[in-house]
């Protein structure tokens, strides 16, 4: 019997080609959505987790202009007297239990091999740099003391570089012309991979501070000073230090606002992954009003098609079907189309997400929770609305549902 | 040897209080096996409402149904069912063919039902269909089929399963003389030669000729009785 109400229910489908289509797709459209959504959201919060932990660990950054978060590296001072690197000399010297203290100014510039050219931004810093950004080295040396005191130009390349520059070749002792002059590549930093919101780490061209300040900048500016801090649990009362000597090297008066800020790289985690948190609700959010209209979707489809379908069991309870012969074979249907509704749509969500995730350059997980959630709420509905009328219909002595209008 | 069918007192009432109304007002009637028996009458007389009742398919207000002895107003619906699948053929006043399903198909239902194979299924089929003169075009669906080949589709559903009674609430209606003549011919030959009981309502009285006895209905009760012929 359950067979051949299989069969029965196959034949069914087959037979209304068009509204089995229709059901389909709202089942398809809303699983896909809502899993297409929450797996990108899911990504895009891992990938800001991956790249704050990049940054390196017990990270203080010190930066111009009051508090407000940006990016780092973005958002300048306005009108607050730029950093030096007697700044950088003062923390060095007047806070104790740091592991390092590095100064920091970017610029971007063009970067030539032989034929090759790629546009990049250069950081000027120290050996510190390499600490307090946890990067290690894949081949050469940092900057020995002499080629930081003198500034001159030598360089470390990120991985990027190497790749887009140099292929298989291998570049350490190479020379790099950047912009207008050329320096020598002494060392090659390991790849830390590709930060969220298509920022590449390792698209970076590192040179002794002075070098860059004097070839690049043309001034004395420091943009900002990052400060690792030795141990975790001073964090807080180095954070306060640093703001007391900052506040003491500007003279600011106890009247005014501090004109820079210090953030610790917790703070720049929790906020940034506080953001993308709210973004996966609202996406998450957006598709659930899709997964609803695929549902109502569906729900017309079936009630629309009652009236026939009331005749078509009236018809078979005639010829002698029982009442549950006939509910076996709706069951079926509707269980049939929702699951593969439900299954081409987590077809489709998976491969949207995975195409998606590269293009976002966020990382792709199979979320098995949001898959089954999805699945199991529209193939509910596709099999509520697909049966509920048939159970009413088969109760009804076949005369009446044969009248039914 | 006792009767195929016995309605005592038979009433059918519509609605409920001041909208109701009496279809069948307590009908008699006895019906032996091997019978063909034209049902005739007014309408709006309960024709077709004593013929869904004896059918199975609608239950009486009041009274006694016994078929075979049994009393089909205490069964079940799944009783009820089991007695439509095993015993009775159905032709309707409208056709009631599946929509979008081939004549083959809808002739093949009620086998479906009655848990026969594939193979046994096409073969009676298309038997079915032969005697009613439709070989060849079981793959069309009704829309594809004029009124008078969905109506003999519909007989073919009906006579597929040999059943004991053929109830068949106007089968010519749709029909013009040649193809009536047909029907009626093939109506009596399955009495004649299978023993079917044959019940039938019609309205003209050249196609009651066929019966072997005629029952004229008025207002929901019967006005006269008439043999014709005797049951061989
Ligand atoms: N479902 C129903 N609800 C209410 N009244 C009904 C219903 N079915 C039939 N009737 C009424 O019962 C009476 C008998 O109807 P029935 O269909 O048995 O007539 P009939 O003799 O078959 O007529 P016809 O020759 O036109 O087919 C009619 O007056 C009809 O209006
Ligand atoms: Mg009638």
């Amino acid at each position: 019997m359950l067979w051949s109400s299989f069969l029965l229910a196959l034949r069914e489908i087959r037979r209304n080609l068009l509204r089995s289509f229709l059901t389909i797709l709202g089942i398809v459209i809303g699983v896909s959505a809502v899993i297409t959504m929450v797996t990108l959201g899911n990504g895009a919060t891992q990938a800001v987790k991956n790249q704050v932990s990049s940054l390196g660990s017990n990270l203080l950054q010190i930066r111009n202009g009051q508090r407000m978060m940006g990016p780092p590296g973005g958002g300048g001072g306005g009108g607050s007297p730029p950093f030096s690197l007697e700044d950088v000399a003062a923390i060095r010297n007047q806070i104790t239990g740091l592991a390092a203290v590095a100064p920091e100014v970017s610029k971007s510039a063009t970067v030539v091999s032989m034929s090759n050219n790629w546009s990049t931004s250069v950081t000027g810093s120290s050996n510190d740099f390499f600490i307090a950004g946890s990067w290690k080295l894949a081949a050469g040396r940092t900057f020995s003391e002499a080629e930081e005191k003198a500034g001159q130009t030598v360089c470390l390349i990120g991985e990027t570089i190497r790749r887009e520059l140099f292929g298989t070749q291998q570049p350490v002792g190479e020379s790099l012309r950047v912009n207008n002059f050329s320096c020598e590549i002494i060392g090659i930093l390991v790849s830390k991979g590709q930060a969220s919101m298509g920022r590449d780490q390792d698209d970076t061209v590192i040179m002794p501070i002075k070098a860059v300040q004097r070839r690049l900048t043309g001034n004395q500016n420091v943009s900002s000073i990052q400060v690792s801090v030795a141990d975790e649990n001073d964090i807080t009362s180095v954070k306060e230090q640093l703001t007391n000597l900052m506040r003491e090297r500007r003279r600011l008066g106890d009247d005014k606002d501090d004109n820079f800020n210090v953030q610790d790289t917790r703070q720049i985690a929790e906020a940034l992954s506080g953001t993308t948190q709210v973004m996966t609700t609202l996406l998450a959010a957006v598709a659930s009003v899709s997964l609803l209209v695929g549902g109502i979707g569906i729900m017309n489809i079936m009630l629309v098609s009652v009236t026939e379908r009331t005749r078509e069991i009236g018809i078979r309870l005639a010829i002698g079907a029982l009442e549950r012969e006939v509910l076996l074979q709706f069951l079926i249907e509707a269980v049939v189309l929702a699951s593969l509704g439900g299954l081409v749509g987590i077809g489709l969500a998976t491969l949207a997400s995975i195409g998606l995730s590269q293009v976002m350059n966020v990382p792709y997980t199979f979320n098995v929770g949001i898959n089954l959630l999805s699945f199991v709420f529209s193939a509910g509905i596709g099999v509520l609305f697909g049966y509920m009328p048939a159970k009413r219909a088969a109760r009804l002595d076949p005369i009446d549902a044969l009248r039914h209008e | 040897m006792s009767a195929l069918i016995e309605l005592r007192g038979i009433t059918k009432i519509y609605g409920q209080g001041q909208a109701s109304f009496k279809a069948l007002d307590g009908v008699d009637m006895t019906i032996e096996q091997g019978d063909f028996v034209a049902i005739m009458g007014p309408s709006g007389s309960g024709k077709s409402t004593a013929m869904n009742i004896l059918g199975c398919l609608d239950v009486p207000s009041g009274g006694e149904y016994l078929f075979r002895d049994v009393h089909v107003e205490q069964l079940s619906r799944n009783e009820r069912a089991l007695l439509r699948r095993h015993y009775l053929g159905f032709v309707f006043q409208g056709f009631n063919l599946l929509a979008r399903t081939s004549a083959q198909e809808n002739v093949e239902l009620p086998l479906l039902y009655r848990g026969e194979s594939t193979e046994a299924r096409h073969t009676a089929a298309q038997a079915a269909l032969k005697q009613v003169g439709l070989e060849g075009w079981g793959h069309h669906t009704p829309a594809e089929l004029s009124g008078g080949q969905q109506q003999r589709v519909a007989i073919a559903r009906a006579l597929v399963t040999n059943p004991t009674i053929l109830l068949a609430d106007e089968p010519t209606g749709n029909l013009d003389t040649k193809t009536s003549n047909e029907i009626m011919a093939l109506l009596t030959d399955l009495n004649e030669n299978k023993g079917i009981t044959v019940l039938m309502v019609t309205h003209e009285p050249d196609m009651a000729e066929y019966a072997k006895r005629i029952i004229h209905f008025v207002d929901g009760n019967i006005d006269s009785d008439v043999r014709k012929r005797e049951i061989t």
